[in-house]
């Protein structure tokens, strides 16, 4: 959190309303996303208890596990998911583009999105993808075909999820809270119900009042993955243990009713107040990647791929890592040139400046170290009234040309010279457009949209002793298929 | 009858446990709770009776998994203990006996337990090995905030080599070598109070506390299976934040010095109304931390939302906007319409800068 965030939150307490701390939508929304808001039993590691699940909000389907110990019922559970799911993801698979590269290649033209409530609903997600994708449809403990298949895809994207900027997997309140500071705590951001009332209260009330009429949990149930503790002990069990007299599922299934279908209708709400933002510029070319992977993901799928091992190799591990770190800066970096207000949280930590160009020296031509013919390398100074905590020799980034690389020549009082190192034609002297002009108002910052590069790593078969030597590839076993799920 | 007992009133006086003592730990500065705990007051009815009952509470399905799997575990003479301590750890047990301290002779009494705690550790700890091994339920006692309390005990503590582990059975699960971050923080912090207060019940037995292992033994269910595995756990971060937590724990003495005489927080003999008003003569330092691990958090809450403190909007935000204590202040700063203290000028120069970019950026 920074300054400006904590700024926004007391003016939200001030105003009675959350107020904004983007000015543009920094994820993807698909055209028809699918809403899963799951539910397990409490103390249990992975039992599902049930879900609302759908791409239609007036028409959710509610899937429940009527009694949740019992280890076939959880299994047709998932087959019921998988039949919601699978055609749901699938429906993507089979229409393609073609992406102009160096080598041209084939993409979905879109791909499948999730939405959860909260940060449990994706690690529940990954649990769910865990304790199924290693079964097997033939064998001593059989499960329906499609079960190990969705399986699969929950890992894919709740491997996804990890990555800044995705949106395959996207948990409702991270996004809500990525645009609007509401006049409450981080912590208390994560009960969506209380998040929403803050950012739209319903007609006649304020924020405050409306967050804390949320909190009841009798009209706002909590949005999983855990119950709440009185509805376990005076609904819940009461319920189960019906079920197990009269084996009718019908009085769980009301009774789970009740709990998820007022997050259903939270979660259409927000979908909507999010659609109202316009979108962010680089959202596209994110969503571009998590059409990449996922196009990627159907063909290993389609090629018999084997579910991800248990625990990842040293290499992999390490290229993993590198690549979420990349994509973190990288979507840092983009999400601030993408909206000025994001820009502000950089600008107050003295890594960004505004201001307005007042001397451009175009013509400046020197020869650049370890070079020996002079190139262009024309000064440009900003006067800011920006806390500027940089140095010269900084290399900075703008808006103006993303990919244009400059660095500091001289910080004094307010006056910031910056030196421009390419994209600038050709000729002896900078194309038109690509430097600055005087009076123009830029805005540079410490900020590398690139991602950097990832650092060189041997192969797989090449992991050093240090490293466990090379490993074994992750082959399917039979304990694996038949693993307890008590 | 104490001052102490005069705010809790006619009922009987409530155990702490680990859990209430760690969470004690993460909020030092409050007086409120130190003095609520330290009178062995119900918080739970008292919020209740405020009008704020506690926004949390445990499910039944998970407490029957908690017993069920504790159950699990102990069964048999603790024979799936014994062998996850042999096998896991490797450690060579020979023989092994069980004592179970939770009554002594159908005497469940407090004292009784806990002189018979001391006994059994004792003769252990200086006969050596044949002295028992496992013993179950020790009742522990531990001075906080100048006051003596007994911890109720969920654990075992076990001695091999001459040296005690404290082994703490949890019912969440360990997934492919990986449990929850926070279940573990939680369970470390929570095991930290055990080995800490059987350290001081050795130094206070002439023994030497550092026979006491910082290795705390953590059972758990594997993968998705009710079956248990163990692993070591290392609480000695924990146990530095705790003897530091608890030294600078406001010491009783001092907040009831500056409590009107003759004040209660009686919930039996007064009304909601004098009840809170009484408990509001004793201030509390709110943390939205709290609505997790105390009860009194949601009056708390109101009363910093009635004040308009930057507490409620957590600590991170109340450090940027910094430690200015009020909202108000803190908008009024930054629109100028407050003129800033000596010590405010810096932030309030930071805050009228703040106010510009994000209202130009806003626009």
């Amino acid at each position: 959190m920074s300054v400006i965030s904590a700024y926004a939150r007391a003016l939200a307490v001030q105003t009675g309303r959350a107020q904004p701390v983007a000015t543009v939508r920094h994820v993807h929304l698909s055209a028809t996303p699918m809403v899963f808001i799951p539910l397990k039993l409490a103390g249990e590691a992975a039992a599902p208890l049930a879900a609302l699940v759908g791409t239609d909000p007036a028409n959710p389907r509610l899937l429940v596990v009527p009694q949740p110990r019992n280890r076939d019922l959880r299994f047709a559970f998932m087959a019921e998911l998988a039949d919601v799911m699978l055609p749901y993801v699938e429906s993507f698979a089979g229409v393609t583009e073609t992406v102009e590269a160096k080598t041209p290649y084939e993409r979905s033209s879109d791909a499948p999105q999730l939405l959860v409530p909260n940060r449990g609903g994706i690690a529940f997600t990954k649990l769910l993808g865990r304790s199924t994708r290693f079964r097997r449809a033939d064998g001593p403990y059989p499960v329906h075909p499609s079960v190990p298949v969705l399986g699969q895809w929950l890992t894919f994207l709740a491997e996804r999820a990890e990555y800044a900027g995705s949106s395959a997997l996207v948990a409702m309140t991270e996004v809500l809270a990525l645009h609007w500071a509401t006049g409450q705590s981080p912590m208390e951001d994560a009960n969506l119900a209380t998040q929403l009332a803050w950012i739209a209260p319903p007609a006649g009330q304020n924020g405050p009042e409306a967050a804390l009429a949320a909190e009841d949990p009798l009209t706002s149930p909590p949005a999983g993955p855990e119950t709440h503790p009185d509805f376990d002990g005076q609904v819940l069990d009461h319920a189960i243990r019906a079920y197990e007299t009269s084996n009718s599922p019908a009085q769980v299934r009301e009774a789970l009713r009740t709990q998820l279908e007022p997050t259903w209708t939270l979660m259409w709400q927000a979908v909507r107040l999010l659609r109202e933002l316009p979108e962010a510029a680089t959202v596209d070319a994110r969503w571009a990647k998590d059409r990449d992977q996922f196009t990627r993901e159907t063909a290993r799928l389609a090629d018999g791929g084997f579910p991800r091992g248990r625990i990842d190799g040293a290499v992999s591990a390490a290229i993993r890592l590198a690549d979420l770190e990349s994509a973190l800066q990288t979507y840092e970096a983009q999400r601030a040139f993408d909206d000025p207000l994001v820009m502000t949280e950089h600008r107050v930590a003295g890594k960004a400046f505004s201001g307005e160009v007042v001397a451009v020296d175009a013509t400046r031509r020197i020869v650049p170290p370890g070079k020996t013919r002079a190139a262009p390398r024309p000064l440009v100074t900003i006067r800011t009234s920006d806390p500027v905590r940089l140095s010269p020799g900084k290399r900075l980034s703008s808006s103006r040309n993303r990919k244009q690389k400059t660095e500091i020549v001289s910080i004094a009082r307010d006056l910031v010279v910056i030196q421009i190192n390419d994209q600038m034609g050709r000729g002896s002297t900078p194309a038109p457009g690509s430097v600055p002009e005087v009076g123009e108002i830029v805005c540079y910052a410490e900020l590398d949209p690139s991602g950097g590069q990832r650092p060189r790593l041997p192969s797989g078969e090449d992991t050093p002793w240090t490293h466990g030597g090379p490993p074994a590839p992750y082959v399917p076993t039979d304990e694996d298929a038949q693993e307890a799920w008590s | 009858m104490t001052r102490l007992d005069t705010l809790r009133g006619p009922a009987a006086p409530l155990d702490h446990n680990a859990r209430t003592i760690a969470a004690l730990a993460v909020n030092p500065g409050c007086d409120r709770r130190a003095l609520l705990d330290a009178a062995g007051i119900d918080k739970q009815k008292t919020a209740t009776h405020l009008g704020y009952p506690a926004p949390f509470g445990q499910s039944p399905f998970a407490i029957t998994r908690a017993k069920s799997f504790d159950a699990l575990v102990k069964a048999n003479g603790c024979a799936h203990l014994l062998r996850l301590l042999r096998h896991t750890l490797g450690l060579s047990i020979s023989e092994a006996s069980y004592s179970d301290i939770s009554d002594v002779g159908g005497n469940d009494n407090h004292q009784v337990r806990h002189t018979r705690t001391r006994a059994l550790l004792k003769r252990a700890a200086t006969d050596g090995e044949g002295a028992g091994t496992l013993f179950d339920h020790p009742l522990l006692k531990l001075g906080v905030a100048g006051h003596q309390v007994y911890l109720e005990p969920a654990i075992i503590a076990f001695q091999i080599e001459g040296r005690f582990h404290v082994v703490e059975i949890k019912s969440f699960a360990v997934i492919d070598d990986q449990a929850d971050a926070g279940q573990v923080a939680a369970a470390a912090r929570q095991s930290a109070v055990y080995v800490y207060a059987l350290r001081a019940l050795f130094a206070s037995e002439g023994l030497d506390p550092d026979r006491v292992s910082h290795d705390v033994v953590l059972v758990c269910p594997k993968d998705f299976a009710n079956h248990p595995t163990a692993t070591l756990l290392d609480v000695r971060q924990q146990l530095a934040a705790l003897d530091r937590q608890l030294s600078r724990l406001t010491r009783i003495d001092r907040i009831l010095d500056e409590l009107p005489v003759g004040i209660t927080f009686d919930i039996e003999t007064q009304s909601p109304d004098e009840a809170s008003k009484a408990v509001s003569t004793v201030d509390a330092r709110f943390a939205p931390e709290c609505l997790a691990s105390c009860e009194m958090a949601l009056f708390c809450r109101a009363e910093a939302r009635d004040s308009g403190s930057t507490d409620m909007l957590g600590r991170t935000a109340r450090d940027e906007l910094g430690g200015v204590e009020s909202i108000p202040t803190a908008l009024g700063l930054a629109d100028g319409s407050r003129s800033a203290s000596p010590e405010q000028t810096e932030i309030a120069e930071q805050l009228r800068y703040v106010r510009r970019i994000y209202t130009e950026a806003v626009a």
